[in-house]
């Protein structure tokens, strides 16, 4: 995709935005990074949100890391790589909120989950290696390919948002009890071993979707620092969740714009972008 | 149970009636042949040594823990069917700094957490619950510090919020376990009188799992002193006595009163360790 991209942008950055934007809108394949990118962001924000407050980007970091055996396997089966990371991170998903109930002790629960990214990395290797391909097919799942997003790609993306936001619509609320405060939402009958479970579904989901745009590799750039830095500026949950969203969604554009014209890797470029307003988040707080 | 209160007729005034009830850890029997009977209104303290059960039976009562034998009834209803009516603070719970949530936010999750959905920050429900929140934070003296986040107050502040949490919606009987732990003493008897005035003024029943009594022995109603299994009820004056506890630990147990009315229990065996040792302790007394 990057020799492709080189001759891609016909025109340098000008400063003028305006222009700038429609040369890039002028290539369908940045037409449907920027859709594909803007989904992922809004999804990926909103899980990441509860994934930050319920302290388990450990578990999230594994269900992102299946992502990588997903798409080898399915490469080998010659099947499409979407399927493959969902399929993959949602039983990840599964194995986790099993194996590792909330309530043990947190040390238990890491090893386990550890223990599951251990051997999803290793799968993904095994098919590779069967597989005998091209090693682009090894870093596009490591890195992320969204360059490459077809139509069908972004209407797939776009269906499961709204699947993830339909259950987040529904349980939002008893999980955000149950992640402050899991003792008393237990007493109040909110059922807190299914809201971790079905949450780590959603992550799951959330995580094999920003895969696919920012790489198993870096796909904490999306989940981890917008929500990570939205809760340090504030601490009311609507404001976090909503700022949350938008560092998301500016962070991915600003991603695809530098990746564009410089021709960078665009998990970099998001994540550069990502990094630098935690940073600032952080010492704006020192200051304060 | 020689030094058993009447049992209370079945009526409304009951808030808490227990009979023969027994528990069961790990195959071992916790404690059995536990008759209780609480009256709404009362102000009721748990007692004994780490490990005798106190948190347990609390547990029992909000139905968290299933009995042995035996059976628990409160507010009218079997244990777990009334959990709506109750407000729960659990034991040693403190919210680290990390945590980026407020104060308010922690108190409101009490009012409508449990309710599938998602909250609105907008709207004419929104304003009334806001209302609500605000007055119990106003009831437990917590105005100053609720928009703060919950991980960056002191514990004292923050076990103000969660008693305000657990008063939130206005429930029939509070069950707090071990809220004076870890407090310091002026804080352990602003609590506690606290507590009492909410006791007093909603006419809630008080189920209050504790350590040290000296706090909270002022306010008290009802005393349930576990021990070996055992357990024995009555007025603190009844049961906390030389012969009484050393009839309940079969082993001779001393209770001294100080000058200013506080109780000191000497010669107190540990129980056996349920839940994970924690730290040695006297009962009632301050180093």
């Amino acid at each position: 995709m990057t020799v492709m991209l080189a001759g891609a942008a016909s025109s340098p950055w000008s400063w003028n935005l305006i222009d700038d934007v429609r040369d890039m809108w002028s290539y369908p394949f940045m037409v449907n990074a920027f859709r594909a990118g803007s989904i992922v962001a809004v999804v990926a924000g909103v899980v990441g949100w509860f994934m930050v407050l319920r302290k388990q980007t450990f578990a999230g970091h594994t269900l992102a890391i299946s992502a990588f055996p997903g798409a080898a396997a399915a490469t080998l089966l010659g099947v499409s790589a979407t399927a493959g990371y969902f399929a993959f991170a949602v039983a990840a998903a599964i194995v986790v909120s099993v194996a590792a109930r909330p309530g043990t002790r947190f040390s238990e629960e890491s090893a386990v989950i550890g223990t599951v990214q251990a051997f999803a990395l290793a799968c993904g290797y095994l098919f590779v290696s069967l597989y005998k391909g091209f090693l682009n097919s090894v870093t596009a799942p490591l890195f992320g390919s969204s360059f490459a997003i077809t139509n069908d790609q972004v209407v797939t993306l776009g269906l499961v948002a709204v699947a993830t936001f339909a259950v987040l619509a529904v349980i939002g609320r008893p999980l955000f009890f149950a992640s402050v405060d899991s003792d008393v939402a237990a007493a109040r009958g909110v059922q807190v071993r299914l809201h971790n479970a079905v949450f780590l579904v959603v992550l799951g989901a959330a995580a094999a979707e920003a895969s696919q745009i920012a790489g198993a590799l870096l796909v904490f750039s999306l989940l981890v620092m917008p929500a990570a830095t939205a809760q340090l500026v504030s601490a009311k949950p609507a404001v976090s969740l909503g700022l949350t969203v938008v560092l998301a969604l500016l962070v991915t554009w600003a991603g695809l714009v530098l990746a564009y014209y410089a021709l960078y890797p665009l998990g970099f470029c998001i994540s550069s972008f990502a990094f630098g307003l935690y940073l600032l988040a952080r010492a704006g707080r020192r200051v304060a | 149970m020689s030094n058993q209160r009447p049992a209370a007729a079945a009526d409304s005034t009951t808030a808490l009636r227990m009979r023969g009830a027994a528990v069961e850890v790990g195959g071992e029997v916790l404690w059995r042949d536990v008759d209780l009977s609480v009256e709404a209104g009362q102000f009721v303290a748990i007692l004994g040594a780490n490990g005798a059960g106190k948190s347990t039976l609390v547990k029992a009562v909000l139905g968290l823990v299933q009995l042995a034998s035996g059976e628990v009834e409160v507010l009218g209803s079997p244990a777990g069917q009334a959990n709506r009516d109750i407000g729960y603070l659990p034991q040693r719970r403190t919210f680290d700094s990390s945590v980026r949530v407020r104060g308010v936010d922690v108190v409101r999750l009490g009012l409508d957490g449990d309710r599938w959905g998602f909250t609105l920050p907008w709207g004419k429900n929104a304003k009334r619950a806001r209302e609500i929140v605000r007055q119990v934070i106003d009831v437990v003296g917590a105005s100053s510090y609720a928009q703060r986040p919950i991980g960056q107050i002191s514990g004292g502040e923050q076990q103000r919020l969660l008693i305000a949490q657990a008063l939130v919606r206005k429930p029939k009987m509070l069950i707090l376990d071990e809220p004076l732990d870890s407090l310091d003493l002026p804080n352990q008897s602003a609590i506690a009188a606290l507590i009492k005035r909410v006791c007093q003024e909603q006419g809630v029943t008080v189920l209050m799992v504790a350590h040290d009594v000296n706090p909270i022995l002022p306010y008290l109603d009802q005393v349930v002193y576990l021990a070996g299994g055992a357990v024995m009820c009555g007025t603190p004056a009844e049961v906390i006595t030389s012969e009484k506890l050393t009839t309940l630990y079969k082993s001779p147990v001393e209770v001294l009163r100080a000058s200013d009315g506080r109780l000191v229990v000497v010669g107190e065996p540990e129980a056996p360790a349920h839940h994970g040792d924690r730290h040695a302790h006297v009962h009632g007394s301050h180093a």
